[in-house]
């Protein structure tokens, strides 16, 4: 894999469908920060979703659709960086189980399954990326989805680039690494589980006093982020990526533009 | 989404005790076992090992289950065999009239209550008594264990101190955990001694030896299965391990996994029935072999499965297990390991809704000490649930609709084009406190309105105003 003093690698920044239509500033901060790491990043016009509602459904067929799509769409790049530990992880443990293992679609989705990341770990492990000149006097803490912690491993990544932001305080929340109940289309499936599980997340994260929750994930991020608001608890909530990208002093989630 | 399943996940959630009762419990045992794992340096490799044997057995069945049984037969002991629940329980039942019983004692057993075994005795009319102390809090309450380590996890000992001083004969003071123990000894003590049958279930069952092993932490065990004069082992087959040795290697992942104590106060291997010169010991020992499904597992994808320990710790670090505890489940087996198991043994229609109710977080194949892919079964039956139909048709309609228009960029664009605008109209600075078919999410939760325009219309206007 490519160092920043070789050749710039021409990455493919698949945005997801929940960063697309609800918060594109992760989608603008994870293009920036590709670049800043010196990728040639393009992005694919006719990208659409990754497939996970149909995977964790039980829509093989539907999931299988979707991956051929991508895998055709994204297999011609050095590279696939997306900005969620989930959709990630879909295209690199997931799509290859989608397919037999005489299907040639099954090769290609091991190949691409290779070179597909989440983004703040290919920043921190593959591009050696560090944040320069960034200031933002606040703390925060950080959620670790599921996803990218277990499939993927982010865990330090994060908060390695985080610790680059002069002034910026991280407090690590009791259970920062227990899931928040969002779990995709089951906290609509079961929202009065869901609403438990992530009444004690959010409890968590008030206990830390942190003026910002921080995350990988937009999924998990609105959930908590969501409850919060409900609840009244002024706790602002971004993508990590964002931070990084300079966008801290701009609106959270949820915050009119 | 089932109206029992609904129905009894609403009863948890509004339980005002149920959630102390089940912190205090899987807290306590996920705080030890963490620590006895920290301090095992080869714990990896004793997983790996662990899964190794278990699997080498799944693999090798018939030849490790005839050897069992051949030495089990030379240690004196007689085998049973059932294919089925209502098997076992007749086989079990017939013993007891054989023996002539009256009342039986019964060590824990999960195997038992998957076989329905108490309520087989009563419905024979041969007294029970439950002998682990969870369980005897349990049949006082005429309730169902609701953890497969704990079963009475779901009662908080203010709510235990209470029952016992209505129930006991003499409950004398119940001041303190200690005297509540020495109450619930005193009412076991004599029924013990006076038992005709002990019926146990069994951990491991040795393959080189015959033997088959108990572990417990009260003791009661060994008196269910010494002083009456038959001892009826049921256990399920895959408990098998090849020797002792065997054994001790998942012994120690069971018991660090479960409690995070390093081994259980009483671990004992029973072998065949009182010999001439023993002191004591019963005088028939008959072990009955249950499959009930496990032999069909392996045949449906389900082999990794059968590894299970039932040491617990996928319940006790399961974020739905802590919320809504075991009886919500609705079968013998809660949390992550029920969500595998019980469509196994209640059909996939009754138990449909508990491989669906998890949030695929992925730590209890984190925590399980035989490295069992849970998250992985649990998709397993959901992948079967949308091919038998039944996934809720809103579910599969709304899924086959984002399929259509995801695999149609045209056509997605000008979806998200037309959405944003509309999602926005229900936002009041920056939030949309409710949106039509959303109550899902905005029954609890606030929304965050999205963007004006989407990120790749954005990026298209960008280009095109740099060209």
């Amino acid at each position: 894999m490519s160092t920043p003093t070789s050749p710039a690698p021409r990455v493919a920044l698949f945005a997801t469908c929940l960063v697309d239509a609800l918060r594109p500033a992760i989608g603008f901060s994870a293009l920036e920060l590709l670049e800043q790491a010196g990728c040639t990043v393009e992005i694919p016009p006719t990208q659409t979703c990754c497939g996970q509602p149909a995977l964790n459904s039980g829509d093989q067929a539907g999931a299988a659709a979707l991956a051929r799509r991508n895998i055709a769409l994204l297999e011609g790049f050095d590279a696939i960086i997306i900005p969620s530990g989930s959709c990630a992880g879909t295209l690199r443990s997931h799509y290859p189980e989608l397919f037999p293992p005489t299907s040639p679609w099954h090769a290609r989705a091991q190949s691409l399954a290779a070179k597909t990341f989440e983004l703040l770990s290919y920043l921190h492990d593959i591009r050696h990326w560090r944040p320069q000149n960034l200031a933002l006097p606040a703390s925060c803490t950080y959620h670790d989805s599921c996803s990218g912690l277990r499939e993927l491993g982010v865990k330090h990544q994060p908060r390695a680039l985080l610790a680059g932001i002069a002034g910026l305080t991280l407090t690590e929340m009791p259970e920062a690494e227990t899931c928040c109940g969002f779990g995709g289309t089951f906290c609509v499936k079961y929202p009065a589980i869901s609403t438990a599980i992530v009444s004690e997340k959010t409890a968590n994260i008030a206990a830390t006093g942190a003026d910002l929750l921080l995350g990988g994930d937009l999924g998990c991020l609105m959930n908590m982020a969501g409850r919060l608001h409900r609840q009244g608890v002024p706790v602002r909530a971004f993508h990590a990526a964002e931070l990084l990208a300079g966008r801290g002093h701009g609106p959270a989630i949820g915050e009119p533009e | 989404m089932t109206a029992a399943f609904t129905a009894r996940v609403s009863a948890a959630l509004t339980d005002p005790t149920l959630k102390t009762a089940i912190e205090r419990t899987t807290g306590n045992a996920r705080a030890k076992r963490a620590a006895a794992v920290a301090a095992w340096p080869s714990f990896e490799a004793a997983r790996d090992l662990g899964r190794d044997i278990k699997d080498h057995v799944t693999q090798n069945l018939a030849f490790y289950l005839a050897a069992f049984e051949r030495n089990a037969l030379a240690s004196g002991a007689q085998i049973h065999w059932a294919r089925t629940a209502d098997e076992a329980c007749d086989i079990v039942v017939r013993l007891c009239r054989q023996a002539g019983a009256t009342s039986v004692t019964r060590a824990k057993s999960m195997l038992g209550e998957e076989i329905g075994l108490p309520h087989a005795l009563e419905a024979a009319g041969i007294a029970r008594v439950e002998t682990d102390l969870a369980e005897h809090i349990v049949q006082l309450a005429g309730d169902r264990p609701s953890h497969i380590v704990w079963p009475a996890l779901h009662k908080t000992r203010e709510q235990v101190r209470e029952m016992f001083a209505c129930l006991h004969h003499e409950p004398g003071g119940l001041d303190s955990v200690e005297a509540m123990v020495a109450s619930a000894r005193r009412e076991l003590r004599q029924k013990f001694m006076r038992a005709d049958v002990g019926i146990s279930g069994a951990n491991f069952l040795v393959a080189d030896t015959g033997a088959i092993c108990t572990v417990t932490n009260e003791g009661n065990a060994e008196l269910t299965t010494t002083p009456p004069r038959v001892h009826i082992v049921t256990a399920g087959i895959e408990k098998l391990v090849p020797s002792t040795a065997h054994a001790m290697s998942l012994l120690r992942l069971l018991v660090r996994s479960a409690t995070g104590a390093e081994l259980t106060q009483y671990t004992t291997f029973h072998c065949g029935p009182k010999r001439a010169d023993d002191a004591d010991g019963p005088r028939e020992f008959h072990i009955v072999l249950v499959d009930n499904g496990r032999t069909r597992m392996l045949t449906e994808g389900l082999e990794d499965m059968l590894r299970c320990l039932r040491c617990g710790a996928c319940l006790n670090h399961c974020v739905v297990y802590r919320q809504i505890g075991g009886h919500a489940y609705g079968g013998t087996y809660p949390g992550p390991m029920g969500a595998v198991l019980t469509p196994v043994l209640d059909g996939l229609p009754t138990a449909q809704d508990l491989p669906r109710a998890c949030t695929l977080n992925g730590l209890c194949a984190e925590v399980c000490p035989v490295k069992i892919p849970l998250p992985t079964l649990i998709k397993g039956w959901r992948n079967k649930s949308w091919r038998l139909g039944l996934e809720p048709r809103a579910v599969t309609l709304a899924l086959r609709l984002w399929r259509f228009a995801a695999t149609r960029p045209a056509l997605y664009r000008l979806g998200t084009r037309l959405a944003l605008p509309v999602l926005r109209l229900f936002a009041r600075s920056g939030w949309a406190r409710a949106l039509p078919f959303a109550s899902g999410w905005t029954g609890q939760r606030d929304f965050p309105a999205p963007a004006r325009q989407s990120f790749l219309d954005q990026i298209k206007e960008r280009r095109h105003d740099r060209a």
